[in-house]
């Protein structure tokens, strides 16, 4: 009879397991090693945190760095807008080209590719970019956000569309229409409340975004607040931060609530 | 008239759906597919329009053969052949109107159908037509609000309005109970005779293929196999027709009880 | 003819539209507003438009001086992209740390009263809200410029996500389990690692992997304040024009990106 029973694993073996953790393990060890934190250093961090927020309390601003301050909120979120309705408008054949129920098989590699390459780089990478590539200012701060945005709304809306009733849209084909027209009867009507769901998602996203792009100076708030650290204006810096919370909670809700009243 | 010559529709997977089918449909006769599933029915039905495209073959609709049209052509000859979907296939999220007048889309431009500026000829028909199916009042409605019933006279009606010279109809009542199924095949019947057109109907009950057809087409699996006024359709053809697509298990066992009943009779 | 206007007449109209008068004057005016509010924007970015003339010359100057990408370079950068990858993992697990008795604070079956309900609901959002890249000045302030930096600015910003998804697998612990094992005599201990870790470690693993994929695409970019990892580079090169490097970095930044995804999705698929 046999008496010996091992619990099954995930993985291939107990030893490769084993060696698994072991590795993860290992290289959470080696990267601690790497980053070189002392104690010291940690202590000295904890205490200069406290100097810190005593130098941040209370939040506080002049009359000319409230006006900055409330002008630089303002391109944030005006840049918020126009780059989601410049990147809905870039996503909508991308995500057409990216639907394998659609597309023949090189164009929906293409868009596969657009998608990945959108999605991959952070926003702070493509801002910077866009900054050498178009100068300072909200401009280049729009093209990244709007760059981000076909990354997100056009992956979203390929899968939508990958999961219509292909049976509604044979049926305008079945009519005679063209492609077009099928699109527009047979595929759109059933994709539109995912667009407006995604469409108001990606509002959010764009404005927590717009807030912190200025800080490679693609306009926004963002430049605002890097300055005032640079010039240790700890107490403006807070209450920065506070507003960007503030607006970036504000705008959750909202979207939040906006998604529900449509779905 | 619809002419189909010797076509043939090989699948990707290798499948032989179709092997070589020829048959003809005219005047405003109701014409009735009747097969197991698997024998090719919805598939006779997808090549005629070419929403599945024929490997070979040749389709005639009056003097325009359909395997060798342009992608532009097609489209035109598409008005001239309504379709009735076996899942109604409505767009879901529209109207009622905004569904029936789809069955337009041929005769409008992309910016038209864009902006939804229906002919209000076509506006006028749509009504006509709906009242025709029992509609009256519901055009407002969206389509999922409707049974299915309902839904499927949306779909005929979609059908009805593009004035198709033949309708090719894909299991309509697959998805309905029996009363409102023999609504929808009285109803299938009525527009043959008022509009004169031929109709052509894939249909899996041999009942009501059999009360509604003027002529019966039996398919197995892939080859016609009967073809002939509804009255002639006997048990033996039946045989044919339902037994010709089986495994040889299933034949063997059929010829065993087919023995024990003979012997029995004895 | 005449048949077809008397069944126009006796069908009512010809007309007919999808909506009635005042749902369309709603429509419109929605459109117009959308659109007076994009043109507004726009405006008031005040663009200079002689940049975004040029952009597009730019753009492919910027394009031909990246072509080809410097693959000498890429010996150079296999140390700040360790650094980067070791600030993602460390940033993941100390934000779980910190996450568990945040989550605890934030569920509402095992928080102590009211006050730390709010408290916990407080970190969650707070957390949340305040860009990585914010996380990582302030503490650039506190430690000085370094991978630190940046370890704690990926924990921090990570806990309220964190915990909030802990929290949620907490709460939906099924107590008959637990009620089973602790009634066949064991102890408090054996309770917890077979009636408890069980059925909280999907989620565990879950989270802790998705974090981290999201984790290394922040590090790629915390250098650009100072707080370590390829971003110190990245920013470098942009500097000093070296386009070329820039682009190699770029490729090598594009690629840990999609093993991190592919690694975190392949784990996620093992423990569902």
């Amino acid at each position: 009879m046999d008496g010996s029973w091992e619990r099954p694993t995930a993985f291939y073996n107990r030893t490769t397991k084993y060696i698994v953790y072991a590795l993860i393990t290992g290289f959470v060890l080696y990267s601690f090693w790497d980053i070189r934190v002392s104690p010291e250093r940690f202590v000295r961090g904890i205490g200069a945190g406290i100097t810190l927020v005593s130098n941040m309390l209370p939040p506080a601003v002049t009359p000319m760095q409230l006006d900055l301050m409330v002008q630089g909120i303002l391109e944030s979120i005006l840049m918020s807008i126009i780059a989601t309705t410049l990147g809905i408008i870039v996503s909508a054949p991308v995500a057409f080209m990216a639907a394998n129920n659609l597309a023949p098989r090189p164009i929906y590699l293409a868009g596969r590719s657009i998608i990945a390459v959108t999605r991959s780089f952070h926003e702070l990478i493509v801002a910077i970019v866009m900054v050498k590539a178009v100068g300072f200012g909200p401009l280049a701060g729009v093209l990244a956000l709007a760059f981000k945005t076909v990354g997100f709304f056009a992956k979203l809306l390929s899968e939508e569309i990958e999961d219509i009733d292909t049976g509604q849209m044979h049926a305008i084909e079945a009519v005679g229409g063209s492609r077009m027209q099928v699109y527009l009867f047979g595929v759109l009507p059933q994709v539109i409340p995912r667009i407006i769901g995604l469409s108001i998602y990606r509002l959010d996203i764009n404005l927590r975004h717009s807030t912190v792009v200025g800080i490679v100076g693609a306009g926004g708030i963002g430049i605002t607040l890097l300055n005032s650290f640079q010039k240790y204006d700890y107490q403006y810096s807070s209450m920065i931060i506070l507003v960007i919370v503030a607006i970036v909670m504000v705008g959750e809700a909202a979207s939040a609530y906006a998604r529900r009243r449509v779905q | 008239m619809l002419n189909v010559k010797d076509v043939e529709k090989v699948y990707d997977s290798g499948d032989r759906a179709l092997k070589g089918l020829s048959m003809e449909v005219s005047g405003n006769e109701i014409v009735s597919i009747i097969g197991p599933s698997g024998a090719g029915k919805s598939t006779l039905i997808r090549c005629i329009n070419r929403l599945t495209e024929p490997t070979s073959g040749e389709i005639w609709l009056d003097d325009t053969e359909m395997t060798g049209l342009s992608s532009k052509e097609l489209r035109k000859t598409r008005r001239d052949m309504g379709m009735i979907h076996q899942e109604f296939n409505l767009v879901e999220r529209l109207t009622v109107m905004e569904n029936v007048l789809s069955g337009r889309l041929g005769y409008m431009s992309t910016w038209d159908a864009f902006r939804r500026n229906f002919d209000s000829e076509d506006i006028a028909t749509a009504r006509e037509v709906l009242r025709r199916v029992g509609l009256e009042g519901v055009e407002n409605n969206r389509a999922d609000e409707l049974s299915g019933g309902q839904r499927q006279r949306v779909g005929i009606a979609r059908a009805v309005i593009q004035r198709p010279k033949i309708l090719l109809v894909d299991e309509p009542t697959s998805a309905l109970d029996p009363e409102t199924s023999v609504e929808v095949m009285d109803l299938l019947t009525e527009i043959a005779r008022e509009d004169d057109i031929p109709v052509l109907i894939n249909i899996h009950e041999v009942d009501l293929a059999t009360e509604y057809a003027d002529r019966v087409v039996g398919l197995s699996d892939g080859e016609l196999v009967f073809e002939g006024a509804a009255d002639e359709l006997d048990e033996r053809a039946k045989d044919v027709i339902y037994r010709g697509g089986e495994t040889r298990e299933e034949r063997d066992a059929a010829k065993a009880a087919a023995n024990r009943s003979a012997s029995a009779g004895e | 003819m005449s048949n077809e206007s008397e069944l126009s007449r006796s069908s009512g109209t010809a007309e007919w539209e999808r909506f009635d008068s005042r749902e369309r004057l709603v429509r419109y005016l929605l459109v117009l507003g959308t659109l007076v509010v994009l043109a507004v924007s726009w405006r008031q970015m005040e663009i200079n438009y002689s940049y975004v003339a040029s952009a597009p010359t730019e753009v492919m100057d910027l394009v031909t001086r990246m072509y080809p990408p410097n693959v000498m370079y890429t010996r150079e950068i296999v140390g700040p992209l360790l650094e980067t990858i070791n600030i993602s993992i460390l940033g993941t697990a100390l934000a779980i740390v910190l996450a568990i008795p945040v989550a605890f604070l934030s569920a509402s079956n095992t928080t102590p009263n009211r006050w730390t309900y709010f408290l916990g609901k407080f970190i969650v959002s707070f957390t949340r809200s305040v860009n990585v890249i914010i996380w990582a000045l302030i503490f650039v302030v506190l430690f000085g410029p370094g991978a630190l930096a940046g370890v704690l600015a990926i924990a921090v910003r990570s806990v309220g996500f964190t915990a909030k998804l802990l929290g949620e697998a907490i709460e939906e612990i099924d107590h008959g389990p637990v009620e089973a094992i602790s009634a066949t005599g064991a102890s408090t201990l054996d309770t917890f690692v077979y009636g408890i870790v069980p059925q909280i470690k999907p989620a565990f693993i879950s989270v802790a992997t998705f974090r981290w994929d999201i984790n290394v695409r922040a590090s790629t970019i915390i250098g650009f304040v100072g707080a370590g990892g390829i971003g110190v580079a990245l920013q470098t090169n942009i500097n000093y024009f070296k386009w070329d490097a820039v682009l190699t970095i770029l490729i090598a930044i594009l690629g840990i990106v999609l093993v991190s995804e592919g690694i975190s999705a392949y784990l996620r698929g093992k423990v569902s």
